[in-house]
Formats: structure tokens, sequence, C-alpha cells
């Protein structure tokens, strides 16, 4: 095994590790047996934007060579996926059956370990919720052995495992549930709003009345027009829906060609004037009223998966993608953290809205109900980290939260304010864990897993845990 | 860790009681420093900085006496930090002696002395330290080096051979340690009014220690390499290099 250097999809704090990728099952039991000093974490298609996905000087074990997709029981929709598998791969064996994922996040790029480990949610949250609703059982490596893990058989283990950043252990497998499909394709209606009150006022009065709401904002309008966007709303499409040339094969996945940065394209950093000029034709050029068009799924649910390896279009130094949600009584939070990122001079290259519906039970799950931005920015663009600092703040004293699976500079001191059930989570995490096996760059910045598993020495502290991080409640 | 923005966690300064090595510890723990390992000589003012860093949020401090001529304990007192605190993020080498050029050039003992600490103390301690960031697979590691690397000037030459020579180590070093997760930074900064240069006339582009401080943060969000303070010694040094000897010590003596 060689070290390899290894950072996430933002390209931000990179660190090495070995890296081992087991072809079976036991495989990965051996390597979490026989686990170096500094742990290990498993490492899907490393598209979480920082640090959950890599383990310094310790173990990372890829997933990818733990692929396949099959059906449990075709009849009920339930599809039998490998954790490293991809959505993609599932996807492309559902759809041609007249079957999909209820939940796909921005990317197919993502494993089903990985999809599992974030608790995803897509642009349908409110109406289907996260990843981890559809998953009917995993089969989960935990250094204290394999396990078939169900909501209700071992629901504090299920629950722990949805949301929890890999740090229960390695789905080996995970049986899903399908939802059948006429067509790969949306309908999708559009139109814009003047300002953000105009933008949270569509959403809301459409709330539940299609499957998936998204708007886009044009973060770096300014004065009256703040917070203006584009939203758009869609649901599945019927076979008559669809233009009459595409009726004959409703279920055919639109391949559209995938545009390939070359690797130097990150060596300069996206210039800040062409940023401007994209926003604004952004929103000039989507219609005043709703307009209705059919898309495909593909393009609907992925339009940044036409560029393979934008996130090199950042530069050296990265970017980082802040994503945070607040309670729908705290949407004000959204206008001030648009207002002060801007007065900042720290505009986002890109802002995307939505609004989150239930709950989910795992303790580290990131949705709650409310609205939940994500703005993505060069990590080096100077006074960024004051900013977001108190943004998270803000977001914290609002009850909201910043999702986990996308952070690479968080206070460690405010996650148990965010995730007021961490410590349930750690008491689920230390039962199958007790040695401190499993931990990531991410765990050990916020102090999620014991230090012992960061390769200290277990004598250097009677608490486990930095005082600063135990929860809230 | 450090997070995306290169702001640390936990920290280790050699030559932690220097007027530069305060400045920056001031703004690493502003943002995430809240273990911090202070080696120096100086009993008195090491204490003095722990407490300057615990007013300021610092929840574990610990003083480590160190010196830089003793290259034979540098090992063990490097290993020994990483063995008590783990994962050491930020590594800031800040000690060094600016030495009277006059006294230098009449007392050669004094200058091997200068050149052991600025120099080869340097090394010593930037190895062991590598050692350290390479087994964890991370971590950044600042030295503070000069302009006066640059290119020997007749009024501090002793000094300048002694930044030269661990300036061009930890570019060196730097390389070494690429693909380990461990990164160097060399910072070369002008004329710093310090403790150290108090009563030296200020040469042109004087800065302070504060600028030096933010040239450091700034360097761990960018990932730049080298970082001179202010910037513009940069391409002032990229001319001065190839100026014609006697052109440059005309200049230079000024």
């Amino acid at each position: 095994m060689a070290r390899e250097l290894l950072a996430g999809w933002g390209r931000t704090a990179p660190s090495s590790a070995e890296v081992t990728r087991p072809a079976r099952p036991d495989a990965v039991v051996a390597a979490l047996a026989g686990a170096p000093a500094r742990g290990v974490i498993a490492r899907g298609l490393g598209r979480s934007y920082g640090d959950a996905a890599q383990n310094a000087g310790g173990l990372v074990l890829s997933t990818l060579g733990l692929g396949g997709v099959a059906w449990a029981d075709e009849a009920a929709g339930l599809v039998r996926a490998a954790g490293g598998a991809s959505l993609d791969d599932v996807q492309r064996f559902l759809l041609p059956q007249g079957w999909a994922l209820p939940v796909l996040p921005g990317t197919r790029h993502v494993t089903v370990g990985g999809a599992v480990a974030a608790d995803v949610h897509g642009k349908n949250h409110g109406v289907d919720g996260s990843f981890a609703r559809h998953v009917a059982d995993l089969r989960l490596a935990t250094p204290a052995g394999v396990a078939a893990v169900t909501p209700v058989g071992d629901p504090d283990l299920f629950w722990a495992t949805a949301g929890g950043l890999g740090l229960t252990g390695v789905v080996l497998e995970a049986t899903l549930r399908a939802a059948p499909v006429e067509t790969a394709y949306v309908r999708v209606v559009s139109r814009r709003a003047a300002d953000l009150d105009a933008v949270l006022a569509a959403m809301s009065a459409k709330d539940g009345r299609h499957r998936y709401a998204v708007a886009w904002l044009d973060a770096l309008a300014t004065g009256g027009a703040t917070g203006r966007g584009v939203v758009s709303w869609g649901d599945t499409a019927g076979v008559a829906d669809l233009p009459r040339r595409r009726q004959a094969s409703p279920l055919a996945t639109d391949h559209r060609r995938t545009v390939t940065l070359p690797r130097s394209a990150g060596a300069a950093a996206l210039p800040g004037a062409a940023v401007t000029v994209v926003n604004r034709l952004r929103y000039c050029r989507a219609p005043a009223t709703d307009v209705a068009t059919v898309e495909a799924l593909d393009r609907f649910l992925f339009p940044l998966d036409a560029v393979d390896g934008w996130n090199r279009l950042y530069g050296r130094a990265g970017f980082v993608q802040y994503q945070f949600v607040v309670p729908c009584t705290s949407a004000d939070v959204v206008r001030v953290a648009l207002e002060r990122l801007r007065d900042a001079g720290c505009p986002p290259v890109l802002a995307v809205l939505k609004r989150l519906g239930a709950a989910d039970p795992g303790p580290l799950s990131f949705p709650l109900p409310g609205w939940t931005l994500a703005v993505d920015f060069p990590a080096a663009r100077a006074g960024l980290a004051g900013v977001l600092d108190g943004l998270d703040e803000m977001v914290a004293g609002a009850g909201g939260r910043v999702y986990l699976a996308k952070d690479a500079r968080l206070r460690p001191e405010l996650v148990g304010a965010m995730y007021p059930g961490l410590d349930r989570w750690r008491a689920v995490q230390r039962r199958v864990d007790p040695d401190g096996v499993l931990t990531s760059d991410l765990g050990r910045r916020l102090g999620l897993v014991p230090a012992s598993a960061a390769g200290r020495p277990s004598s250097a502290t009677a608490a486990p845990y930095p005082a600063s991080t135990v929860g809230a409640g | 860790m450090n997070d995306a923005h290169g702001s640390p966690q936990t920290v280790l300064v050699f030559g932690a009681t220097s007027d530069i090595a305060r400045a920056v510890l001031a703004r690493l723990a502003a943002r995430r420093a809240r273990t911090v390992v202070l080696a120096g000589r100086d009993p008195e003012g090491l204490q003095a900085v722990a407490e300057e860093l615990r007013g300021a949020g610092v929840t574990a401090v610990e003083t480590v006496a160190f010196e830089a001529a003793d290259t034979n304990a540098h090992a063990a007192l490097v290993d020994g930090v990483f063995a008590r605190h783990g994962d050491i993020d930020l590594v800031l080498v800040a000690f060094g002696e600016l030495g009277d050029q006059a006294a230098l050039e009449t007392d050669p003992a004094a200058a091997v002395r200068l050149v052991q600490v600025n120099y080869v103390a340097a090394v010593s301690v930037g190895l062991a330290v590598a050692a350290g960031l390479r087994a964890q697979g991370h971590g950044n590691l600042v030295a503070l080096s000069s302009v006066a690397a640059e290119r020997p000037r007749r009024s501090n030459f002793v000094y300048g051979s002694s930044k030269a020579g661990m300036d061009a180590f930890f570019r060196g070093l730097g390389d070494a340690l690429r693909g380990s997760g461990a990164r160097v930074v060399v910072v070369r900064p002008g004329f710093v009014r310090t403790r150290m240069t108090a009563g030296l006339p200020p040469a042109p582009f004087a800065t302070t220690a504060d600028a030096v401080a933010d040239g450091v943060v700034r360097a761990l969000e960018t990932g730049a390499e080298t970082v001179w303070v202010p910037p513009v010694l940069r391409w002032v040094m990229a001319v001065l290099r190839h100026l014609p000897g006697p052109v440059f010590r005309r200049l230079g003596d000024r």
C-alpha cells in the first residue's frame, strides 16, 4: 500500500494516507481488524466537499472495489446495491425498467455508502425526505463485526449511520426502495422573482404542490434586488407530457455530452467579473411568469455533472461550499447571510436555496424543516473565514445547523449546539467502535470521535472528547 | 487539523517570545488554535506569552525549554511534543539572532555561534519536525527567513548568509515533503521594527510584526509557498539580485 494525497471535492486541506481498495466484503472486515494506530475511514467517489473522507496518516478504505446492483425484490421495487456502487450505477440499472431512486443529490457521482453516510437530500426533500428514509436495510462492517442493520431492528445504529459520516462503519450493501416512473423526464415550471421576499413567497405558496422545488439566487445583486433569483418546480413527467419524438422511448437516459476540463484549468481562479455577468444573464434570461418545459431528469437534477472536474475551476486553494438550514420562521437569516457576504466582499459564485421538510431521526442527519442555502466560494477569498464564523453563530442561534458532509471549516465548539443529539450519536458510535478505530480528518477536526482515535496515546487525557464540543442537550 | 482556510487547532512555536511569533499566535488564537506549545529560551518570557494566549481563548498551553544551539536535544524535544499532543497542525520556526556585524567580523567564535543558531539549529529542528508531519500525513511548517537571504550585503552578511542557508534548506524541505500532506511556507520579511532591530536605522520598506503575521495567515489561506512582507519586496529583490556588484554595493550600504 502506498500513501496517497487525498482531498475532498473542494480540494482544501489535503492529507496523505495509506489507501486500500478491498474487492470483497471480507477484505473490508480484515482491514478494520488490522487497522493502524491512526484508524480507518471509508471513501467513495470523493464528493464530500470537505475532509469527511480523508484520514491523515492512517488508512483510507476505498469502497470502489465493492460494486454491483441487482433486484432484491423486483415486484416491490427493492434494489440491492453495493456500498461502492454509484447512484449513477443504480439509476442506469433502474431507469430502463421503469424505476428510479426517490432521493438523488446534486450529483449522481456519489456512492451508495456515501449517500447513506451523508444522508443526502435532493430538490424533493419536502415531499420525499432524505436518502436514509428509503433505505430498507444496511449491511454494515463495524469494528465490532458485520451487522444487518434496519430501522426497526436496530434503530439507534441505523440512524447513527444515516448522516454519521462513515464513523459508525463501512456500508457493504444497502437495500433501497425505488419508486416507479413512467419517464426519465421532469415537467419543469420556472420563473424569476425580483428579490428574496418574492423568492420565499413563491416557494412557500407552492410548497408541497410539486415534487421538486429549488431556487437559484443571484448573490451579486444589490440593494432592492438582494436575493433575486429563478425558482423552478418540477414533477416527474408522464409519457403524455413528452414531445412526440420522445414518447417512443420515454425511459431513455439522456446521454448528453460531458465536457472534461483540462487538468491545467485550475491554474487561475474564476475571474470575478465573469461571475457577475453570468449571474446577471442567468437572471435576465429567465421568464418573468411561469413557463413550463420538459427536461431530462439528469439535466434537471445534476446540472453540474455536465462539466467533469468543475471543482478545478477554483484554482490551487480550492473552494468552500457552505450550506446551512434554518427553521422556516428564521428566513431572515438567509437575507442577512447574503448581505453580510456581499458587504464583506465575499459574494458567493453560486447560491442555491431550497425548502426542506420533516427531519429524519438521525442525530447527525442535516435536514431540518426550513430554508437551506448553499453557497460556493474560492477558499482563499480574503475575509471569508471570519464572515463564515459569524454566520455559524447566527445559524446556531436560530436553531439551525450547517451540513457536516460539506463542512471544511466549522468552529468545533458549535457542533453540539447545532446537533443536539451529538452525545446520543457518540454513545452509539462508541458501542460499535469501542477501540476508536474509525476516524477521519473531519472527525478529528470537529472532535466527533474520541481523541484516542486521532492517533493520540490513550493516557493523554482523562476526558475522551474536547470539553468544548460536548453536546448541548 | 487545519481547516479549509489553513487555520490550525494545535500549534508548536520555536522562538515563541519573538514579536513576530506573538503576533502570529494572536491571530491563530482568534481563529481555531486551542492547544499551543511554546518553545524558547526565556522561561519568564514564555510564561508571559502563555498568559496572553490563555486570555485569547487557548485552552491548553505548554511551555518547553528550547536551546537552539543544543542540537542534540532537538529530536527528543520534538518527538515529546508530538507524543503528548497528537497532531501538530502548524509549526512556526521563529528563532534567530541578528548579531552585530562589526563585532562578528572580529570574533569568529561569535559568528559561528550565530550561524549555529540561525542555520544549523533550523536544519536540526526542521528535520525533526518534518518527520513528525510526514508521519501524521498533514500539517504546515512556517519558517521565518529574511530578505537578507536573497543577496549578501556588506552591512550584515554573517546574518544574511545564515538566513540564506536556512532559506534554501526550508525551500528544499518543502519540495521533499510534496505529496506527504505536509507543506512548508518560507517567509521573507524586510526590515521589521521589533525588539531584535531596536536602535537600528530602518531600511527602506521597513515593516512591522503585525504585517508579517498577516502575511503568514494569508499564506496559510492561499497555499503560497513563499511570502514577502511587504509583498513589493518580491519584485524589489528580483531586481537587486541581478544588479552589478558596484551598483549594488553603492545602494546596499546606504
